[in-house]
Parts: structure tokens; C-alpha cells; sequence
């Protein structure tokens, strides 16, 4: 059938992707002037210089070190990491990948619960006082970013209330991740309840939900059983993006709570001209977001039939 | 002699439609009282950003190390932070970096997108299928990351550019007075112009169906002409939209950037750098955080309440369309 050609179509496309931001970010890092070894506050000797580049192959033309750092990458070698020279950029982002994804999990299962609750009673109660409570209180999750948020909750929770703990990482099953889970979840909930208010209203207006209603069925069975589930469809596809969102953004957090994840390794990274953990981060996160893009393609016509058909 | 007159008396009309449907939008936005008072608010903001430095009397970047960490007084209305500077002269400059980069980065935005949209769509073939890749490729990109790659790359050209004579230490000079931003000016254009060329791609296949650009066509116009005078004019309000929803993203990216002191080279303050030198000492000297982060929430807010009154006040319009 055309589907399964749409599929392995999809799915290829991945590597053209991923090649062009290669060689978008190949090029400006190595196009960026200043070298890895001249952050340091006392300048490195001439000979140590000439040494480190020849070691780490940075005296080759440009095009074999695109090459060979493109194959390399290919059998999951990303170099090593010219900062902390006893790691490859592998070894770092196995260290720290996890507890971004852990994080990033718990984020999510907030945001989807915390966002489809606000956005279904901003629907069911459209334009009642809910409703503009719920609106305002997406908008606000919009526009205050994840580090306002953080610093608040640390502020109140933490330093004022001592409830909490103000930084650390020892896993999702510690009190320490409540703040930052929190904070990170804070602005894919308000992309998410409005998402899910603006489908839900739709569908609520539709014929087959007054049917349910002229049957006489509860309210409520009728929200939940027949409306919710076809408003979910368009959540889902923001909910890919969202997560992938949640992943590669959650920098900021990681900093203020001093969770050990990706994001704060490539902050570091860039302002010490690490070239291998730059070029490794932007790929693994262009990998996760066009991973997600396909995820949510591919599963949104087993959601919906009328789709697949 | 005489086409050209009725060219550009139907141009005139159009101008004077388009009037008309801007007087509409304005009459509902008008009865949008968040919108409205949060149009005011911007207003306020632009006032405070462009008079706001001469009518305070402290310099942003004056410090003064008998004062620090002061908590709000008579002399300094919301204190001073870890160097003696006067917190409010910070901020009322800070609204000048970040207003900034709400409006340059949508000029750039503008620039890149409208013509590659009209492109796409008003030509099609194998220009769309080009523009289209590139735009995918785009999506793709941790965006953030890359505005930070984009901008620590052109950050060090122009640090070269500086020590050289030409355009390039003219750039490097206006750089040096915008706190080095110009790289995230032109990273965040570089990665923000898609929403705004899917709108206008949009806009031109579907217009250039219609019966007034056959007739243009018929009377002799040319593409450019076409797509400048006919084409283009009707796909204003979902761009004027987009482009007033974009202002608050652009301006929280670079408060993040700044944030993760990347951005603005100090002694230049953006209120992204403020919250972040504010956080070590949060519990002691609270208002150096509350004030910056307040600000900042309240600027993004009021952008994203007036472009969603503004889109709902031009929608029915866009429906017509």
C-alpha cells in the first residue's frame, strides 16, 4: 500500500536532515575564530598548541576533518571533549543524556496532566469564569520563562518555606526533582491547555457529541468518553513537539537546580570553544526533535482511521 | 499613459480597502480590554525605553561600592544590586535591549521570510520544493542551540572585522553600542522566518488563484508587480499577527541567552543578565530578582495578549480570505 511507502519515505528523509545540520554546524564552529586551547587565563606554549591541534587532527584541511568527524559519528564516536580531556563527548552525553530524559519525563506527565485538566475546563465552561481563569493562567505559563520560574519556586519553597531542597540530582524519586520537574513543566502545560481547549471546544460543537447529548448521556460521560478522546488528536501532534521542546530547553533549569544534565555541559561547552560537545549536543537534539516530528506522524493515522483510509 | 492612471488608481482602491478591514480590526480590538491596556502598557514601555535613561538620575553602569545590595529607598526606588548599580536605571536600559530585539528581529524575520514565501508560493515547482527542504531542515534545529552557535560564530567575525577598516568594523562598531546582540539578531531571523513564510506561501497559492490577479494578469502586469501590489497586501493581517506574537518569543530568547551570560556583553544590562546575577543571592536581596523578572514576565505578557487580540480582531477577516 502508499502507506508503507510513506513510511520508509519518512523515514529516510531523516538522513538528509541530519546531514544538513551536520554541515551547517560543522562549518560555523569551525568557521568561529579562536582556538579550544587560548581560554585558558595563561596562554599555552606554542609547541604545547602545535602538539594539541595535531593530536586532536585539527591541522587537517577542513574537509577531511569534516569527513572523518562525520564518519566517526556514523559508528557513534563523537570525538573527544577537548575541556575534560579523559571523556569522549559519547561518555558525556551517556552520563548526562539520562537525567535530561528523566527529567524531561517527569516534566512531560505533568505538563499532560496539569494542561489537558486547565484546557477541558476551559472548553466545558467556555466563557465563564474558569474559562478566562484557565486562559490567563496559560498565557502567564507562556510568557514567564523556565528560569523566572525555577528561581521563584527555589526562592519561596525552598530558601523561605524550607520544604525542599534548593539543588541536587538523585534521581525521579527524590524530593529534589520537584522544583525543577515544576518549572520545566510550567510552559508546554500552558502550550497544552490551549491546545486542548481550542480542539475540545471544536469538537464539542460537532454533530456526533449532540447526538451523545440527545441520548440523554451524562455530561460528563459525553466530555470524557466521546468528546476528549477525538480532542486529543491534535494535542498529540504539540505534544511531540512539546516534549522535544522540554528536552532541549531544559538548560536553564538544569542550571539553577544544579541538575547534572546535557543542557548545562553545552553552555559550558560553547563558551570553551568545545567543538566535539557543541557538534554532538546540536545533533543528538536534532536527532530527538526530527525522532519526535516521526513519531508523531507515523502514530496519528493509527490514532485517527478517518486519516489512514 | 492613461493604464498607468487606472493601475494606480486600483491600486489606491486597494490601499483604501485594506484601510477599511485595518478600522474593523481596530473596532474589535478596541473592545478587547486586555489587549488595550496591554497595547498601553507596550506603549508606556517604548516611553519609558527611548526617555526613561535621561530622566533617571543614575547611569546603568555607574557602580558604587559603598551602596551595593541596597534593598528599594527613597534614593534608589527598587535598590541596587551586587555592584552599587542603580537596579531601575538597569531596567529602564534593559527595556531598550529587549525592545530591540523584539522589533530588529522581526525586521529580519520579515526580510527573509515574505520574499521566500512569495517565492514558494507564487512561483511554485521546484522554487517551493527547495524553500520547502530548507524549511524542514530548519524545523530540525534545536533552535536555541543554534541561535547560540549562529551568534558565538558571527560574535567572532566581527571581533576580527574590528581590528580591520570597512563595513565590517562599521558592523563591529554598531555592534560594540547594541551590547553585541547583532548575532542574535540575525540567529534568531536566521531561524524565525519560517512561520512567516509558510503564512505568506500560503497566502500566494491561494491568491494567486483568484480573479483579481487574473486580471491584473490579463491587463498586462508583471509577476513582480503583481505579487508587490495584489499579492502581497492581502497576506498583511496574519503577518502583522504573526510578526506582533513573534516580538515576546525573540525578546525571551535573548533575556535566556543573556541569562546564560552569553548574550549582552556587560556592563550592558538586559534583563535576562539580571536575573541571573540576581539568583546566587536571591535570599538575601530579593528585589534584585523580583524586579527584573517581574518586568520581563509583564512585557512578555502584554506582547502575547496584544497579538492574541489582534488576532482574533483581524480572524473573520483571515476566514474571508
Amino acid at each position: 500500500m502508499n502507506r508503507s511507502a510513506y513510511v520508509i519515505r519518512r523515514v529516510l528523509l531523516i538522513f538528509p536532515t541530519m546531514l544538513a545540520i551536520y554541515t551547517i554546524t560543522f562549518f560555523l564552529v569551525h568557521a568561529t575564530p579562536g582556538s579550544p586551547w587560548s581560554t585558558q587565563d595563561k596562554p599555552l606554549p606554542k609547541a604545547v598548541v602545535d602538539k594539541l591541534n595535531e593530536a586532536y587532527g585539527l591541522n587537517d584541511p577542513l574537509w577531511k576533518q569534516y569527513l572523518n568527524y562525520l564518519n566517526n559519528a556514523l559508528h557513534g564516536d563523537f570525538g573527544p571533549s577537548f575541556t575534560s580531556r579523559s571523556r569522549t563527548v559519547a561518555d558525556i552525553i551517556s552520563d548526562t543524556l539520562p537525567v535530561s530524559l528523566q527529567l524531561g519525563l517527569v516534566a512531560m506527565i505533568i505538563a499532560v496532566l496539569v494542561g489537558v485538566t486547565l484546557g477541558t475546563i476551559g472548553a466545558v465552561r467556555h466563557n465563564t469564569w474558569a474559562d478566562y481563569l484557565s486562559s490567563f493562567l496559560a498565557i502567564v505559563g507562556i510568557s514567564t520563562p523556565s528560569y523566572v520560574i525555577a528561581s521563584l519556586l527555589v526562592l519561596f519553597f525552598a530558601s523561605y518555606l524550607g520544604w525542599l531542597p534548593t539543588t541536587g540530582w538523585e534521581g525521579i524519586f527524590s524530593v529534589k526533582i520537584i522544583i525543577p520537574a515544576l518549572a520545566l513543566a510550567f510552559y508546554p502545560s500552558a502550550i497544552l491547555a490551549r491546545y486542548t481547549r481550542s480542539s475540545l471546544l471544536d469538537v464539542l460543537s460537532s454533530d456526533y457529541v449532540r447526538t451523545a447529548r440527545a441520548k440523554g448521556q451524562r455530561e460528563r460521560v459525553v466530555v470524557v468518553r466521546h468528546a476528549l478522546r477525538n480532542a486529543m488528536l491534535p494535542v498529540i501532534t504539540v505534544g511531540g513537539v512539546v516534549f522535544a521542546d522540554i528536552i532541549t530547553g531544559s538548560f536553564f533549569v538544569e542550571t539553577i537546580s544544579g541538575v547534572p544534565g546535557l543542557g548545562r555541559y553545552f553552555v559550558t561547552s560553547i563558551s570553551s570553544r568545545d567543538y566535539p560537545v557543541v557538534l554532538g549536543t546540536v545533533l543528538l537534539f536534532g536527532f530527538i526533535i526530527t525522532l519526535m516530528n516521526l513519531i508523531v506522524d507515523l502514530i496519528y493515522p493509527l490514532l485517527d482511521p478517518r486519516i489512514a483510509k | 499613459m492613461a493604464a498607468v492612471t487606472v493601475a494606480q488608481a486600483g491600486g489606491r482602491e486597494n490601499i483604501r480597502e485594506i484601510e477599511g478591514l485595518w478600522q474593523q480590526a481596530f473596532r474589535r480590538l478596541r473592545k478587547n480590554k486586555l489587549a488595550l491596556i496591554s497595547m498601553w502598557f507596550i506603549l508606556f514601555l517604548f516611553l519609558v525605553a527611548i526617555f526613561g535613561p535621561y530622566l533617571i538620575p543614575y547611569e546603568y553602569s555607574k557602580q558604587n561600592y559603598n551602596e551595593v545590595t541596597q534593598s528599594p529607598s527613597w534614593q534608589h526606588w527598587m535598590g541596587t544590586d551586587q555592584l552599587g548599580r542603580d537596579i531601575m536605571a538597569r531596567l529602564v536600559f534593559g527595556a531598550r535591549v529587549s525592545l530591540t530585539v523584539g522589533i530588529v528581529v522581526q525586521v529580519v524575520i520579515l526580510i527573509i521570510g515574505v520574499p521566500l514565501g512569495a517565492i514558494a508560493g507564487y512561483f511554485g515547482g521546484w522554487w517551493d520544493t527547495i524553500i520547502m527542504r530548507i524549511v524542514d531542515v530548519l524545523y530540525a534545529l534545536p533552535n536555541l542551540l543554534f541561535v547560540i552557535v549562529i551568534m558565538t560564530f558571527l560574535r567572532g567575525q566581527l571581533a576580527l572585522g574590528s581590528e580591520k577598516t570597512g563595513w565590517l568594523a562599521q558592523v563591529a562598531k554598531l555592534d560594540g553600542r547594541t551590547g553585541g546582540l547583532i548575532g542574535v539578531y540575525i540567529g534568531l531571523g536566521l531561524i524565525g522566518w519560517l512561520t512567516v513564510a509558510r503564512i505568506v506561501r500560503a497566502g500566494s497559492m491561494s491568491l494567486k488563484e483568484r480573479e483579481f490577479v487574473e486580471a491584473a494578469r490579463s491587463a498586462g502586469a508583471e509577476d513582480s508587480r503583481i505579487l508587490l501590489r495584489h499579492v502581497l497586501p492581502n497576506t498583511l493581517a496574519p503577518v502583522v499577527v504573526a510578526s506582533t506574537l513573534g516580538i515576546p518569543g525573540a525578546i525571551l530568547y535573548e533575556a535566556g541567552i543573556s541569562f546564560l551570560g552569553l548574550g549582552v556583553i556587560p556592563p550592558m544590562p538586559s534583563w535576562g543578565l539580571m536575573i541571573s546575577e540576581a539568583i546566587p543571592t536571591m535570599r538575601a536581596h530579593p528585589h534584585m530578582l523580583i524586579f527584573p523578572a517581574l518586568t520581563l514576565s509583564l512585557t512578555v505578557l502584554a506582547f502575547n495578549f496584544l497579538g492574541d487580540g489582534l488576532r482574533d480582531a483581524v480572524d473573520p477577516w483571515m476566514k474571508r480570505g
